[in-house]
């Protein structure tokens, strides 16, 4: 028998191993991420691109695809009927939980590796401040922690692809004004104490969430 | 039979305790209080507005309790209960919303800022209307039910951080002030007794949608049986 982070690793392994031969959702959240931020830079003046502005859009850019990459999380699971496998596996629920929550923000932290460079150059930020990793980090911990719960809601219900957002941004809606606001802060040169209170927030809303979901899961993926 | 009966009486008892305070209170607003004079008579808005927000809050509540029982206990009671004080809840948060923004316009000039408790009260608005189409479109009812109880909860622990969040990000603007002094006696009583007036129209409310509920299931289940 393995141990519970055998388990959740194991889980975790199989769908990075499914992504490595399909490619599926790392390659669309990318260029989805990208084109939100260009299609948001439409609305710039020239000269108008201040650090605060940019940081909205970074976020914005984040949370839709976050959006999607959760969703799609599920939708795989549920469409070739893994789902029913998963739940026949001899594993606690918390376990699958943490499994799929941490395949989720391995993904995501992936594409918001390769997102934030190019974010950089295109709206012309002075250099890459090491904030930025903390805040990405603790923001995409708590979309991973709501995300996959609301993730496996969404997929069983009638209008699936409307629900996940309904669902989501609402709740996520602390963790996204945080992770704007600190961006803000750290890309006008605001040292680590300016952000102080912010990374709190986001700790707080990743703790709680993490706690609750776990135990939550179990009921939404009965059947 | 005989609790049917006694439960129509309760129900009928507390029906007319409403209908009665609910006149007290407004002929309290609208007649016994004196006008707020920095204000004007826009401010007696505030004795709907406070008893509706406080009201949404305890609606919200009561949906927390009862998705927690009815997880432990899957009695589909509590889902009733839960289910019906949510769209309560959802209806006095949108009073809410509009006696604020007719409130606002007047008051601070503005129909909208994103003040923490305004922005606070618009998202707790999305994350009920979440819940209830959540509910909604679940492919069977047990699912809706389930699915109801965990947003019930996570919704509901959401609200502190949400507040947390929009205090911080807020306190870089001049917060807008909303008395001059305090509250005097008679403003103070009238709010009081609009409080217990929503507060009670809420509990009828409420019972006589579990009620329409549970009337709804039965009859699910009847047409079940004759199929």
């Amino acid at each position: 028998m393995r141990s519970a982070a055998g388990k959740t690793l194991a889980i975790v392994w199989k769908d990075i191993t499914s992504e490595m031969r399909t490619k599926e959702i790392a390659t669309s959240l990318v260029a989805f991420a990208l084109l939100v931020i260009v299609v948001v830079s439409f609305t710039l003046e020239p000269g108008q691109n201040t650090s605060s502005i940019a940081a909205g859009i970074l976020w914005v850019a984040f949370t839709f695809a976050g959006v999607l990459g959760l969703s799609r999380s599920f939708v795989i699971e549920k469409d070739k009927g893994c789902l029913q496998g998963l739940m026949l596996c001899p594993v606690d629920r918390s376990i699958l939980y943490l499994g799929k929550m941490l395949s989720i923000l391995a993904f995501m932290i992936v594409v918001e590796a390769i997102i934030l460079p190019v974010f950089i150059v295109l709206l012309d930020q002075s250099g890459f401040p090491p904030q930025l990793a903390v805040i990405a980090l603790l923001a995409t911990i708590g979309f991973a922690a709501v995300g996959t719960l609301f993730s496996a809601m969404a997929v069983n219900t009638r209008a699936r692809e409307v629900m996940m957002p309904l669902l989501f941004l609402p709740v996520a809606s602390p963790v996204i004004i945080a992770a704007i606001k600190s961006t803000g802060l750290v890309l006008s040169g605001e040292s680590w104490g300016a952000i102080a209170s912010w990374l709190g927030v986001m700790a707080a809303f990743d703790a709680i969430f993490l706690a609750v979901s776990p135990l939550v899961f179990e009921f939404v993926i009965e059947e | 039979m005989q609790s049917l009966k006694q439960n129509a009486r309760i129900t009928n008892g507390l029906l007319g305790l409403t209908f009665v305070v609910m006149i007290a209170a407004q002929f309290l607003i609208f007649v016994y209080v004196p006008t707020e004079r920095t204000m004007g008579v826009v401010q007696r808005i505030f004795y709907f507005h406070v008893p509706l927000g406080w009201n949404a809050f305890l609606a919200f509540a009561v949906v927390f309790v009862c998705s927690i029982l009815y997880l432990r206990s899957r009695d589909m009671k509590w889902d009733r209960l839960a289910r019906s004080s949510a769209e309560i809840g959802l209806l006095f948060t949108t009073l809410v919303l509009i006696t604020g923004t007719i409130w606002d316009k007047p008051a601070w000039g503005t129909w909208w800022t994103w003040d923490p408790r305004l922005t606070a009260t618009l998202i707790l608005w999305f994350i009920y209307i979440a819940y209830l189409l959540v509910s909604a479109y679940a492919t069977e009812a047990s699912q809706g039910a389930r699915y109801a109880a965990v947003l019930g909860i996570i919704g509901f622990l959401d609200v502190p951080i949400v507040a947390l969040a929009i205090v911080l990000w807020q306190t870089q603007h001049p917060s807008p002030l909303i008395f001059e002094g305090g509250l005097t006696d008679s403003m103070l009583l009238t709010l009081i007794v609009s409080i217990i007036a929503f507060t009670l129209l809420y509990a009828s409310l409420l019972i006589l949608r579990t009620s329409l509920r549970q009337d709804a299931d039965e009859i699910k289940k009847l047409k079940q049986y004759m199929e």
